[in-house]
């Protein structure tokens, strides 16, 4: 499954990175702090966050995000937006709360890593 | 530790400012750019810019103002990143994943997880941390180039 498939499947709104939509993702990850993003992402990953800053975009770049999800209705800084833009890291809005919305891709197949 | 230091082929250094966090991230992200330039693996970028950043965010969360050093070597990429600032009263409790001492603004940026320095031990192949409380950091990490340990 493509990021474009999951924006057309979840109506989800396009921020940033529009033409970096065609990544196929490898799972989920769902967090707020950022070093738990870095320790426990995976390459190609799609992430679920609450945080608007610019920092995620370079959490996001770092560990070659697929792409970010922001839930609750939560929109972008605009310095946010900038760097997704140059970075190619598409930015991605959904008025539904994180838990709803990582079921619901959940149940479509996207996974994130089990340890146990 | 990593010694030799004849063998370094190149070495920059960047100031980090404490408190900014709109440019957090901009000296890891140079560091990338630079190794990428270089030809390094994916992986040994990987581990050095995660591993960079995490240190270039405590500079900006905990002190007034820092270096980051970087240093390339045949064998090994150094980074060495010294603070000035309030320090790490017990250096051994602060690299317990979980524990940390971030304000409420800092954490709701996101940061002060108390994995910063334990996702830094993890990447790297070396790692020193010592601190003089009321004075600052000096944090120190190496990569091996020859030697890829698993993120």
């Amino acid at each position: 499954m493509t990021i474009f498939d999951i924006v057309q499947s979840f109506g989800l709104e396009t921020r940033a990175g529009k033409d970096h939509l065609g990544e196929e993702v490898t799972g989920g990850y769902a967090s707020d702090l950022l070093s738990d993003v870095i320790a426990h992402s995976r390459k190609g990953n799609l992430w679920i966050t609450i945080q608007t800053h610019p920092n995620i975009v370079a959490v996001a770049t770092m560990k070659e995000l697929a792409g970010i999800i922001l839930t609750g209705g939560r929109e972008p800084d605009p310095e946010t937006l900038q760097k997704a833009e140059d970075e190619g890291i598409p930015i991605l809005v959904s008025p539904v709360f994180t838990f709803e919305l990582v079921g619901r891709l959940y149940q479509k197949g996207i996974s994130g890593l089990s340890p146990c | 530790m990593a010694e030799a230091e004849e063998n370094i082929r190149f070495h920059e250094m960047f100031h980090i400012e404490g408190g900014n966090f709109m440019s957090a991230g901009a000296i890891s992200s140079r560091v990338k750019n630079i190794l990428k330039k270089a030809g390094f693996p994916g992986q040994i970028i990987r581990r050095t810019s995660i591993a960079a950043f995490e240190a270039e965010m405590n500079v900006i969360c905990y002190a007034n103002q820092g270096n980051l050093s970087l240093f390339i070597a045949p064998n090994f990429l150094k980074v060495v990143v010294k603070d000035e600032g309030i320090g790490i009263p017990d250096v051994n409790l602060a690299m317990r994943e979980g524990y940390s001492t971030a304000t409420e603004k800092i954490r709701e940026l996101g940061f002060g997880a108390g994995m910063g320095l334990s996702n830094i031990k993890k990447n790297t192949d070396e790692m020193i941390l010592t601190s003089e409380s009321g004075q600052g950091t000096h944090l120190e990490f190496v990569i091996y180039l020859d030697n890829q340990k698993k993120e």
